[in-house]
């Protein structure tokens, strides 16, 4: 086992960055994602990562000048929080449409308005279906191993697609957490240089992001949307591969405690580890709990999750995002269209938990466990909302 | 194009729709869509040159005479052409096709 250095979880972001050897980096600074770029700037202009920082006066030219140096065959990081993302929203499917392998962590915050700088999952659900490959950590060493996994599986060529690195903000992105660096000679056997399928260079001229008539368009989006479908298989492989070097295991989505319970919990990122204190409390009171955790969001891990929910009757999925008027949040909708296509019997019940950086106590799960009734005349029920 | 974009199954497109063939875009005669067509009063024309420098498609081009005529496989029919032409050479007239 090695040594492990106590770091603040951006700081090990970038960290992790500098150690896949990326080329290029923009972006623009917003709480709370600006300590990894910060770390970043000072790290190329100390010389000890050689990559090329772009500054730029906005977050939408950050993620542009990112597609351009992606498209140029440099690997590429960028990091955004909230607005931000939004203000990327045009380009991030640009990103993806252009089978571009660029990461980026994203430091999960609630939108404004009215105005919030802390955590939720407001930013990256209305992000959900720009074609990114997305990811959710729970703690620090998780933030670290999938950056480097994410330069690996965006770069396959049978990927080829912009992959999100989601760490919840403040709760995540600025606590001070125990973490495990792999050596530069590690890092370097698994994640080799990024061999692109194409360039813009102009010994070999080629047009990228061209113009599709509705002759194309269609099957141009088939093929994105095969390739994205596919990339879970990669995925797949790559965390197998992961876990063989590096001793850290992960999977499409993580199961705690669930094989002798019918009852789990579902969530995405750091919250995970808020439901895992409260589990181990209701275990110890003899009360049988368990938390079924999608590692990845994008692609959507069905197959994974259908053989997670097998025996189970009631399911508490809790989301740190308000469904803006959708019947339900939208890892619920996803399940429950899932659990309704497969026929499955389940009971599903929704909870909206830690909205702009609102505390969620182990407590707050024990009362769910324990049968919290959502509301008769809603679809959902947000928890310690004042009525 | 290899062959017309309408036949291409999903499998067969480049990642990300890149082209690899150079200057294929001369291939899209964008001229289909032209409702008005220029026309020249050859003796009205001084042959300053200014149709041949303002049209945004770089479809007209020098006639042996030193005249100017537009490519009909690009040309719009914008009318800038037109409308820059200082002695009033050119005239937008419908294209009837």
């Amino acid at each position: 086992m090695k040594a492990k250095k106590g770091i603040e979880v951006s700081i090990a972001a970038s960290i992790a960055a500098q150690l896949a050897r990326v080329e290029v980096i923009s972006a623009y600074p917003i709480t709370p994602q600006t300590h990894i770029v910060e770390h970043l700037s000072e790290l190329v202009a100390d010389g000890e990562l050689d990559a090329a920082y772009i500054n730029v006066e906005s977050e939408h030219s950050a993620l542009s000048a990112c597609c351009g140096a992606a498209a140029t065959g440099a690997r590429t990081f960028t990091s955004t929080s909230a607005q931000g993302l939004e203000l990327m929203h045009e380009i991030l499917f640009i990103a993806s449409g252009m089978r571009l392998p660029i990461v980026m962590a994203t430091v999960n915050r609630a939108l404004s308005a009215p105005l919030s700088i802390w955590g939720d999952h407001s930013d990256v659900m209305a992000a959900r279906d720009s074609g990114w490959i997305m990811f959710f950590c729970e703690n620090g060493q998780e933030v670290v191993d999938a950056v480097i996994m994410a330069f690996r599986i965006a770069e396959d060529r049978r990927v080829l697609l912009p992959f999100m690195v989601n760490l919840d903000g403040f709760s995540l992105s600025h606590v001070i957490e125990p973490i495990e660096f792999p050596s530069q000679e590690e890092v370097d056997a698994f994640l080799p240089p990024y061999n692109p399928l194409y360039t813009l260079h102009p010994d070999k001229p080629v047009t990228m992001g061209s113009y599709a008539m509705p002759e194309l368009y269609t099957e141009a989006k088939y093929a994105q949307e095969m390739a994205i479908i596919n990339s879970k298989q990669v995925i797949v492989e790559v965390m197998e591969e992961f876990g063989k070097r590096f001793g850290r295991h992960y999977h499409a989505v993580e199961t705690y405690h669930t094989d002798d319970t019918d009852f789990v919990f579902v969530a995405l990122g750091a919250i995970g580890e808020n439901i895992k204190t409260a589990i181990d409390e209701l275990r110890s009171e003899g009360k049988k709990a368990g938390l079924v955790q999608p590692r990845i969001f994008r692609p959507f891990p069905a197959a994974e999750i259908i053989s997670a929910f097998k025996g189970k009757k009631r399911v508490a999925i809790v989301e740190r995002v308000m469904p803006a008027g959708a019947t339900n949040g939208p890892l619920f909708n996803e399940i429950s269209s899932l659990v309704q296509s497969k026929g499955i019997n389940i009971k599903l019940e929704n909870y909206i938990v830690g909205l702009g950086g609102r505390d969620v106590l182990p407590e707050d799960f024990k009362r769910i466990f324990t049968g919290t009734v959502p509301p008769k005349d809603k679809s959902f029920d947000v928890i310690g909302v004042r009525v | 194009m290899a062959k017309p974009m309408d036949q291409y199954k999903w499998h067969e497109l480049n990642v990300g729709c890149v082209i690899e063939e150079v200057g294929n875009a001369m291939e899209y005669k964008t001229g289909d869509w032209r409702s008005q067509k220029p026309i020249w009063t050859d003796a009205k024309c001084i042959k300053c040159g200014l149709c041949w420098l303002y049209c945004p498609d770089a479809a007209i081009y020098h006639t042996e005479e030193g005249l100017y005529r537009a490519n009909l496989d690009y040309c719009k029919g914008c009318g800038i052409c037109a409308k820059e032409c200082k002695p009033g050479a050119i005239k937008m007239v419908e294209d009837e096709r």
